[in-house]
């Protein structure tokens, strides 16, 4: 008895704990690094104060909206407006379950793991509309309405993306899809290269649905001041952030697994295993390098925030509807031909 | 605490949440707090099914349900204004309609379980168990090979309510403005703006004490 409670309740919350908590971490300093290199593309310092080179800048900031109030606007929805960061929250995190952090590094090698990932950030989007209604405010009503539109058009694009994705892996299983990247071509066994037109499209729908710039119509704070939390203070407001950045490293950590072949090295077979010391290394799978491909997916999030205007909103319906799902369709039927003439070495060598 | 036990409490606790907020969806006087009554009740049921190995099933339902028709759903009813006071002045008068409804609907539902109940077969042990594939690899596997034909029956009846969809809600609005893309990206700054070279002038005195005549100064 005791022995199961250990096993089946114990281990998975350490575990849980184990990436929620390095995540909270990574979220804070993301933002720094965030504000840092938008800074440095504006040619201004960026924070530089609190801390060596300012560091802690976003520990400080997290300090702030804690200790501040939380306001409740006149005839808002008490019960759904304190609810809504939270159904914010929980997707976003609960959505890390089935990322594969290397081979035997994960949390729920579930089977069904990409429809586990679709379910979970298709649920993402109710915080977003809960929060703009309960705050009864017409500004945050109209972010939510745009974001709701948004993540739809863009969920669909995305879907199918991962489903040439799955054609070409033959699994739903993250682990077996980053398996099936394996082989002797280093970085040119990876998916990014049959499904080049399918990866911009899924990254840059994954901009559109954690509602970044250049698609921030949600927040808009030309148009529409803030959006959906414009409403929201203190520590309300800073789950809504966390949410959104948590939402941020997922697709950039989604995309390194799909297209960019996850923990496997970019130098895959080009290294005798038997090298010496580090150079063996280097050809070897390691943790390390999915957080490398995803920090650089990452940055091109602040790129694209600190390069585009932003997007106006037929434009963005336009692009989801009429260019990207067609092209994403299409490309299913490329990928099921590309499998069915085994012009895509799938899994060589895993 | 054996796995059963632990299934079982599993399965009562979601059926709780199910049918109470599936109740809650009825009752509820808040029509914005019914709908998300019901995308519990769709996920608890996901719940449910996730236990029964369904997970193919499971998560298509979030996704589908929870994660797209719901919340078309929810809009739609946030952007009713209902009068909640006039929707309850109605219930005394409809309660005996609704009462036949109801009573007619579950004599209807007793009388097939029953049917059912007296073909009853066993359904045999789970076949995608047997085979030793995950759920959503057999299901995948049934739906391509021996249920192909009705599977494409299905998705055409779909296409075709689609198109019908779409049939039905185009239609051309007057003074409505639309932008045409092509037509914007056609655009050539010369037909817009002229650029006039000209030389530079210096403005005679009389003419320049009365351009700066209007200007404020400090």
């Amino acid at each position: 008895m005791a022995d199961q409670l250990i096993n089946q309740v114990m281990w998975p919350l350490i575990y849980i704990l184990c990436i929620v908590l390095p995540l909270v971490i990574a979220v804070a300093m993301f933002v720094y690094w965030e504000r840092k290199v938008i800074g440095w593309m504006h040619v201004r310092m960026g924070p530089n104060k609190v801390g060596p080179g300012g560091v802690l800048q976003a520990f400080a900031d997290v300090v702030k909206l804690l200790i501040k109030e939380v306001i409740l606007p006149t005839k808002a929805n008490r019960f759904l407006y304190f609810l809504a960061p939270l159904i914010a929250l929980v997707p976003a995190l609960a959505a890390w379950a089935v990322i594969p952090f290397s081979g035997k590094m994960v949390l729920s090698n579930a089977n069904a793991g990409i429809l586990y990932l679709l379910a979970m950030t298709s649920l993402g989007v109710y915080g977003i509309i809960i929060a703009g209604w309960a705050s009864n405010s017409r500004y945050a009503l109209l972010g939510a309405m745009r974001s709701a539109a948004q993540v739809i058009s863009y969920e669909l694009a995305m879907g199918l993306c991962l489903v040439c994705v799955m054609v070409l892996a033959g699994s739903l299983n993250l682990s077996e899809i980053v398996n099936a990247q394996a082989g002797g071509k280093g970085l040119f066994d990876w998916f990014w290269l049959p499904l080049l037109p399918i990866f911009v499209i899924y990254f840059v729908s994954g901009v559109a649905e954690t509602n970044r710039l250049p698609f921030d119509m949600a927040e808009g704070e030309s148009e529409i001041v803030a959006g959906f939390h414009v409403e929201y203070s203190g520590s309300a407001f800073a789950i809504f952030f966390l949410a959104e950045y948590a939402n941020m490293i997922l697709v950039s950590f989604l995309s390194a697994i799909f297209f960019l072949g996850g923990w496997l090295s970019p130098l895959q077979g080009w290294i005798p295993a038997d090298a010496p010391g580090w150079i063996s290394w280097l050809g070897a799978g390691s943790f390390i390098w999915l957080f490398i491909k995803a920090f650089v997916m990452s940055f091109f999030f602040l790129w694209f925030r600190a390069t585009f205007p932003r997007y106006r909103y037929d434009q963005i319906m336009r692009l989801g509807w009429k260019v990207f799902i067609p092209i994403a369709i299409a490309w299913v039927f490329v990928a099921g031909l590309l499998k069915y003439y085994d012009l895509v070495s799938i899994g060589v060598g895993a | 605490m054996n796995p059963q036990t632990l299934q079982l409490i599993c399965f009562y606790a979601f059926s709780l949440v199910t049918v109470a907020s599936a109740l809650s969806v009825i009752t509820l006087k808040n029509t914005v707090h019914a709908v998300l009554a019901l995308v519990l009740t769709f996920f608890s049921a996901a719940c449910l099914w996730m236990l029964l190995d369904a997970e193919f099933l499971a998560l298509a339902l979030v996704v589908v349900y929870v994660g797209a028709v719901m919340v078309l759903f929810l809009f739609v009813v946030m952007m009713l204004d209902i009068d909640l006071e006039k929707m309850h002045e109605g219930f005394v008068k409809f309660l005996p309609v609704g009462v036949i409804v109801a009573v007619v609907m579950l004599v209807e539902m007793l009388g097939l379980i029953g049917v059912r109940a007296m073909h009853a077969h066993d359904l045999g042990v789970d076949p995608a168990a047997v085979t030793g594939v995950s759920n959503t690899a057999w299901l995948g596997q049934a739906l391509y090979t021996k249920f192909l034909l009705p599977f494409e029956v299905a998705a055409l009846v779909l296409t075709v309510g689609l198109v019908a969809a779409v049939a039905l809600t185009l239609r051309e609005r007057r003074g409505a403005r639309y932008e045409s893309a092509s037509r914007q990206v056609r655009v050539d700054p010369r037909d817009r703006v002229r650029i006039v070279k000209m030389d530079a002038v210096r403005p005679s005195s009389a003419s320049a004490d009365e351009g700066t005549a209007g200007e404020s100064k400090p």
